[in-house]
């Protein structure tokens, strides 16, 4: 996707191929040999471990779908048909349902890596933005996936969650009536967002598409911050980036099967276990907890309206972030003061998610409303006037210089250059 | 500073912050079940299949009167990893039980004796016979119970239940229900036809005692004394265990599969440390990260 190919096909079925679909060539210069900034560390391959993720999750989902039945009367019998009767189905379905954690915990590293090394900064704004819509349609088809079962949990979170709309003046009845195709959450309900849940994936692999090629054009930011300018800062994807990344996410996936064949409900409720009944409201309806955050910050504004804005604000904010970090340096490496609140906000956010499963009641409420503020000042204050304020340290003059020193760069080729300070991540 | 010192820092901080507000509100008025110790715990769990027949036996003498299990299939019961009864024992066993067929070529419902491939039938016809013949509560079916009980296990429990592997809530929760019945402390005002339960969130629940000492007769040994105590705790456990292989019969195969990927999975990140290593050993300057 960076252009001019060097891929020349061994074969003559390759070649006559080429000269009409040069799609191995793209694959050739996207994925083997283009040229990644040779200081990336291991948080750099959350993005292979999320592509991994979202294969995975269509796989397994579209496997559940042969077995599941979106009716209000059989979905949850029939998703315990799947883990009783059908062969293996109890892992196809626990993989799937801790997937769609390890899908959240990856993009969230992945997020905070972007905040933490500036990822979003130009001339990535595009990239980033492609970003946030990548992560608001994985939000979506979360929150369908999680009403499909049907359980008490699902009903009543997709009660709480589709009234929200109900806020919006003018059509916000009309819109929740479409939503739920009648009056109430019912059987309409889960059918479209059955069909809604099988799209979305889709979709996301479609943005993945744009997301990736968005990327290739400046290539991967890296922890200096410091583009890369010549040969010597640069190694090849293949193979130096494809076993650093295979690695990743292999341990990824040991960390994965601990919760899916060990703690597999431990990311669950219990109360989904017990089929959704209008009449019996449970006492505490709790979102999955990679929506805590924002289910705390919903809570925390006393106005219905204003909290859904609040709400969704949360995440639109971020499309505005390269605007709204005023610095010109990318990396928190040489950003002192920016470091400091990175982890602030960091905590902040882990905080709300703790907030976020608590009553909404006393002390919490309080708490919820601090942090809050907290988190939209993080973007909207802290972050315009930081780069005003702060004095950065001393960025590298390139990547080979960040990773060998002024002297190593220099002899960059000579063998046996000292090895310099290691200012990786 | 590198990245994973401000990672310690940044724990540390989040952890006090944790511990400092985690006082704010205790556990609301429940009271948290004794942890048991169970066969199919942890790792390497498996069940005990003669505990399981014993809690099937329990089930049916006594929760069954009241309490449906429809997901479960009489050939569940032979199933590996499960009570392990054998083909003709469950086979003379759904031959016990009415079930409801039809309609047959006449047009007729018929009732005809249970075949392992039938569901367990429920004790009511519908949800609304169950409630009125217990005071207008319905009791649950029993299918998933076990993992559709548990309770607040709080900070710093929740995290460290991740490495422990503890999942058990629900077990221990049913045990503790079924032998939580006590007086009422004084002043506790419990509603008529209702009764008082250590465990049960708000204490007032609808089912009564259900279990006691030498209620159900247990399978002798050799010298012809029960293979388990014929006590209500025993029974407890018992059941309990036998709900819990009820809402999850691979519980064992998943375990079993679960060492044996993680195995795998040790060995292959081992294979691609080093050829990481191996690769990046090219590369001047990488002391390999």
């Amino acid at each position: 996707m960076s252009g001019h190919s060097t891929y020349v096909p061994k074969s003559a079925v390759g070649r006559w191929f080429e000269s009409r679909l040069p799609v191995m060539g793209l694959l050739h210069s996207s994925f083997v040999v283009f040229p990644n900034p040779r200081n990336l560390n291991y948080f750099w391959t959350f993005g292979g471990i999320l592509s991994f993720m979202l294969v995975a999750q269509i796989v397994t989902g579209v496997v559940l779908a042969m077995h599941y039945t979106p009716h209000a009367d059989m979905a949850f019998n029939s998703v315990e048909h799947i883990m009783r009767d059908v062969n293996y189905g109890w892992l196809i379905r626990y993989l799937h349902a801790n997937g769609a954690s390890m899908f959240f915990i990856a993009v969230y590293i992945h997020i905070f890596r972007g905040f933490y090394y500036g990822s979003y900064k130009a001339p990535r704004e595009i990239l980033w933005i492609l970003g946030v819509i990548i992560f608001l349609l994985m939000m979506a088809t979360a929150f369908m996936g999680y009403v499909l079962p049907w359980g008490q949990m699902s009903y009543w979170g997709a009660t709480v969650i589709t009234n929200l709309f109900s806020a919006i003046p003018l059509v916000g009845e009309t819109v929740v009536s479409y939503l739920w195709g009648g009056f109430s959450v019912a059987n309409p309900t889960l059918n479209r967002f059955f069909s809604l849940h099988y799209l979305l994936p889709f979709m996301i692999a479609g943005v993945v598409v744009l997301h990736i090629w968005a990327l290739h054009v400046p290539g991967s930011n890296n922890p200096s911050g410091v583009e890369k300018q010549t040969e010597k800062d640069t190694l090849p994807f293949h193979p130096y980036f494809t076993v650093k990344d295979g690695l990743a996410l292999v341990v990824f996936i040991m960390f994965f099967s601990w919760f899916a064949f060990y703690i597999p409900n431990y990311l669950g409720h219990a109360d989904n276990y017990i089929m959704a009944d209008p009449s019996v409201t449970p006492a505490h309806i709790v979102p999955e907890w990679y929506f805590l955050p924002y289910y705390a910050i919903l809570r925390a504004v006393p106005d219905k309206l204003l909290g859904v804005i609040a709400m969704f604000s949360s995440i639109a904010v971020l499309a505005f972030l390269p605007w709204l970090d005023t610095s010109r340096v990318k990396s928190a490496t040489y950003r002192p003061l920016y470091r400091q609140f990175f982890w602030v906000f960091a905590i902040v956010c882990v905080l709300l998610g703790w907030l976020g499963a608590k009553p909404p009641e006393g002390g919490y409420v309080i708490a919820a409303r601090i942090l809050t503020a907290y988190y939209f000042a993080h973007f909207l204050i802290i972050l315009p006037l930081l780069g005003l304020f702060e004095t950065p340290r001393r960025l590298p003059g390139s990547i080979a210089e960040a990773v060998l020193g002024k002297q190593g760069s220099a002899n960059a080729m000579a063998s046996g250059a000292a090895a310099a300070p290691n200012t990786k991540g | 500073m590198t990245m994973i010192n401000s990672l310690r820092l940044g724990a540390a901080a989040l952890a006090a912050a944790l511990v400092l507000s985690a006082p704010v509100k205790a556990a609301e008025g429940t009271v948290q079940p004794p942890r048991q110790s169970w066969t199919f715990a942890g790792p390497f769990g498996s069940f005990d299949s003669t505990q399981l027949q014993r809690g099937f036996k329990v089930y049916r003498e006594v929760c069954s009167a009241c309490h449906s299990i429809q997901l479960l299939a009489f050939r569940n019961l032979a199933e590996k990893g499960g009570p392990e009864f054998s083909e003709a024992q469950v086979k003379a066993l759904a031959a016990e039980y009415k079930v409801k067929d039809g309609p047959n070529d006449s047009g007729d419902m018929f009732e005809r004796p249970g075949r392992p491939a039938d569901r367990f039938p429920p004790p009511f016809a519908n949800k609304q016979a169950a409630q009125a013949a217990n005071g207008g509560a319905y009791p649950p079916d029993f299918s998933v119970i076990a993992k559709a009980r548990t309770y607040e296990r709080g900070f710093p429990w929740f995290v460290i239940d991740i490495f422990t592997q503890f999942q058990e809530q629900g077990v221990d929760y049913i045990t503790a229900l079924l032998t939580g019945y006590e007086q009422p402390p004084a002043g506790f005002q419990v509603p008529e036809g209702k009764y008082y339960n250590e465990y049960f969130p708000g204490h007032v629940i609808s089912m009564p005692q259900p279990i006691s000492d030498g209620q159900v007769e247990y399978p002798k040994d050799a010298d012809g004394r029960p293979q388990a105590p014929e006590t209500a705790v025993q029974y407890a456990k018992d059941v309990s265990a036998f709900l819990m292989w009820a809402a999850e019969p691979h519980l064992e195969a998943r375990k079993e599969l679960g060492f044996k990927t993680l195995v795998f999975l040790l060995l292959f990140a081992g294979l691609l440390y080093f050829t990481k290593k191996r690769i990046w050993s090219r590369v001047e300057g990488h002391a390999h990260a």
